[in-house]
């Protein structure tokens, strides 16, 4: 006897794999966009706005959880990860007070008063990007690359095609691909990101079935769809290349859209998922009021997850199941 | 690849470096024997022997209460001290028979064995049922009954079950190395039984030199074959190793004979041929004892009811401040409370663990990540389950085919918020299979 013995259900062993360093390698993946960003509008207060946008949203965590007496989780580093986010979406020249507002919004409206982690319906990043952009749609519409006003490439392709000129003058593919053009601090390096997510595939932490469904699909209706409207021709490389890396596109399939909490969780649902973001992308920016289309995409996209998890619900071993 | 497995499933740390080479080391009881009169899965022995009784080892001393049941051998010879509940591995208390031991292991005369030649099938089933034999790969469920399906004709493979997927186990591994011949004696004895069968010896890749030595063994039987599977935890479960080694799926409430298969594990295989060459009862099991808290872990043939604290103690004891001592694997074993409970017939392993990493990790929010669903081998979406049987809602849990669940433990495993989805899973799966034998 003497033995103190502990009790519990199997099983006795446990995945290294914990929920922050989960986060803490979402945020390791967004850090080349980051500092590239960082580089790319370094004229600006590019790197303040991301510093403030992720303390506001970390604090705004700690207070609310405090305030209800509530167990202070900013440990698990997921308010970071929407700080980040968040932050990345902005542009660069958004003031300092726009990215504080953004990030209270994000952690107090979208998160925590619908329960906090893991229980909110909406991206909370992109939630409150569009919340901005609806209350601040002149600043948040303003790109400035190196001092000089302009629009960012896709906003270009959408006033050619209005203004019956060249789709793609003044569009530069080079451009585009290396990121050193407008708009927003995060979302113009495709490179930057593809490095990301490469990481976060390699860590176990995203699979292809969300990012790929959504950029194939996009890619196959606007190579047919964006012939049609924007009568450039099927499939033109230059024009592909713009919509691709453009628009936070990018960003939002690899690293927005792939958000655990607001993601169908059945395997065949991710995919329809991303099937239907890139079908709402695609239908948003041919047809909608904005260039980009991104942001609204997934949050519509969301709204319609628990319906996808409904339809997908899979089949058990021995029903079908196995395969 | 080119792998036989199945879908989902996870890696543990296996930790069967502790015991592999260890040979296997017979240990005689010293103390009481405690034999729980339900070590099976059916209804419980009837004991036919009173308080007082001299017995001696290999005697009977518990009959069949049923057809679905198995009966109880003295595996030493002593004196019955007592009939009294104890408590069991699962820490339930057991109506047990309890025999004090005399130390001098005297034997009944083993009825003669006949060749198997001149056995009918009938007399082999007699035989294995006779000698109280039941699953030893944990269900305990009588073999007779296993070996009995409806149309034995229909039964197309008899999978020797050599998974062996659980971390720390290596019981059935050191079997194989020690007495490969006795599996495949076992195996034939099985095939006799069901005349259109092929046996397939089921074997995860991390045991290769068994691998080797069964190739080998079974070179020349047409009706045996070897497959490798991939080594992934549960590969050993019965409808798992079923759909990896023949591609028939089963869901929960479906028998193996309705894919055309029988199961059975290294250890039962052993104890029917056992019984049936040697003519002698279920009496001992290899157990393996091991993990960070023993001192020595090793393998070690026991017999049934002999105290487990004799068991860790033959193994070096338990290292100072050892925190958690499981009956049985990490994934699936229950964490005892007291050393003092008997080996039987399902024990297969002690793991002893030094920290116990479950109890200091706090459970936090479900992310959503998925990553049960990825590696839940009864592909079910064990989150959403769990939250449902959080709250009671049994209906919404059975129609999301919670039933379906086999309690692996993949999803505990593998969730990043350390959430206890298999415990809640398998608390409303218990109540609900309760409602529904009560309408």
């Amino acid at each position: 006897m003497g033995e103190q013995l502990k009790i519990s259900s199997s099983p006795h062993i446990r995945d290294k794999a914990t929920t922050s360093n989960i986060m803490m390698w979402v945020i390791i993946a967004l850090l080349p966009a980051t500092v590239f960003g960082i580089y790319n509008f370094r004229d600006t207060h590019a790197w303040l706005l991301v510093l403030v946008t992720v303390a506001t949203a970390v604090l705004t965590e700690y207070l609310y959880q405090k305030l209800m007496h509530k167990k202070v989780t900013i440990k698990d580093l997921s308010a970071a990860v929407t700080g980040l986010l968040l932050a990345l979406n902005l542009p660069p020249t958004a003031p300092l007070w726009m990215g504080a507002l953004g990030s209270v919004f994000a952690i107090l409206v979208v998160k925590q008063l619908f329960g906090g982690l893991g229980q909110n319906f909406m991206n909370p990043a992109l939630g409150a990007r569009c919340f901005l952009l609806i209350s601040f749609t002149g600043r948040m519409t303003t790109f400035v690359y190196d001092g000089i006003s302009g629009a960012t490439p896709l906003a270009v392709i959408r006033a050619n095609v209005e203004a019956g000129n060249a789709v793609l003058s003044n569009v530069n593919t080079m451009d585009m691909l290396l990121g050193t053009t407008g708009g927003t601090i995060g979302e113009t390096s495709t490179i930057a990101i593809m490095i990301g997510a490469m990481i976060l595939i390699a860590m176990g932490v995203i699979d292809l079935r969300i990012p790929a469904s959504y950029l194939l699909t996009f890619t196959v209706f606007i190579g047919i769809c964006g012939g049609f409207v924007d009568g450039i021709g099927f499939f033109n490389s230059d024009y592909m290349v713009a919509q691709l890396c453009g628009g936070g596109l990018m960003l939002g399939a690899w690293f927005m859209a792939t958000d655990y909490v607001t993601a169908p969780i059945t395997k065949n649902g991710q995919i329809l998922y991303g099937i239907v973001l890139g079908l709402l992308t695609g239908i948003f920016r041919l047809f909608g009021g904005s260039a980009e289309g991104v942001s609204y995409a997934i949050i519509f996209g969301n709204l319609l997850v628990p319906l996808i998890e409904r339809v997908t619900l899979p089949k058990p071993f021995g029903k079908g199941g196995e395969k | 690849m080119g792998k036989f497995t199945f879908k989902g499933g996870v890696h543990p740390n296996d930790g069967k470096e502790l015991s592999k080479n260890k040979p296997i080391v017979e240990l005689l009881p010293k103390g009481d024997l405690v034999y729980p009169l339900s070590q099976h899965i059916g209804a419980p022995a009837k004991p036919i022997v009173k308080k007082g009784d001299k017995v001696l080892k290999g005697q009977k001393i518990a009959e069949a209460g049923g057809f679905v049941s198995a009966p109880l051998y003295a595996s030493v010879s002593g004196t019955v001290k007592a009939i009294e509940p104890r408590v069991s591995p699962t820490g339930m208390k057991v109506e047990s028979i309890i025999i004090e031991n005399d130390g001098l292991y005297e034997e009944v005369e083993y009825p003669e064995v006949r060749p198997l030649e001149e056995l009918t099938k009938d007399e082999i089933l007699n035989i294995i049922a006779d000698a109280g034999v039941v699953g030893m790969g944990g269900a305990g469920f009588p073999t007779r009954v296993k070996l009995s399906p409806k149309e034995p004709d229909k039964i197309e493979y008899v999978i020797a079950n050599c998974a062996e997927c659980e971390p720390y186990i290596t019981t059935d591994y050191r079997r194989m190395i020690e007495t490969p011949e006795h599996l495949v004696e076992g195996m034939k004895i099985i095939l006799k039984l069901f005349d259109n069968a092929k046996a397939i010896f089921a074997i995860e890749d991390n045991k290769m030199d068994c691998v080797k030595k069964l190739k080998e063994l079974t070179k020349d039987e047409p009706r045996m074959e070897v497959k490798e599977l991939q080594t992934k935890y549960p590969q050993g479960s019965e409808r798992q190793l079923i759909y990896a080694t023949t591609k028939r799926a089963i869901n929960s409430s479906m028998l193996p004979a309705d894919a055309g298969c029988v199961v059975d594990n290294v250890e039962t295989i052993i104890h029917i041929y056992n019984a049936v060459v040697k003519g002698l009862p279920s009496m001992e099991s290899i157990v393996t004892v091991s993990g960070d808290g023993v001192v020595a872990p090793g393998n070690f043939k026991v017999y049934f009811g002999t105290n487990q604290r004799e068991l860790i103690e033959a193994a070096g004891g338990l290292v100072e401040g050892t925190e958690k001592v499981i009956a049985g694997g990490p994934m699936m074993g229950f964490a005892m409370y007291t050393l003092d409970v008997p080996v039987t017939k399902i024990t297969s392993a002690i793991v002893c663990m030094k920290k116990d990493e479950v109890s200091k990790v706090e459970s936090s929010a479900c992310i959503n990540c998925g990553r049960c669903v990825e590696v839940c081998p009864s592909r079910i979406v064990p989150s959403r389950l769990a939250v449902l049987a959080e709250r009671g809602e049994e209906e919404k849990f059975i129609k999301q085919n919670g039933l379906e669940c086999m309690e692996c433990g993949s999803c505990s495993y593998v969730c990043p918020a350390k959430r206890q989805l298999k415990q809640a899973i398998g608390t409303m799966r218990k109540t609900a299979l309760a409602n529904r034998k009560k309408k």
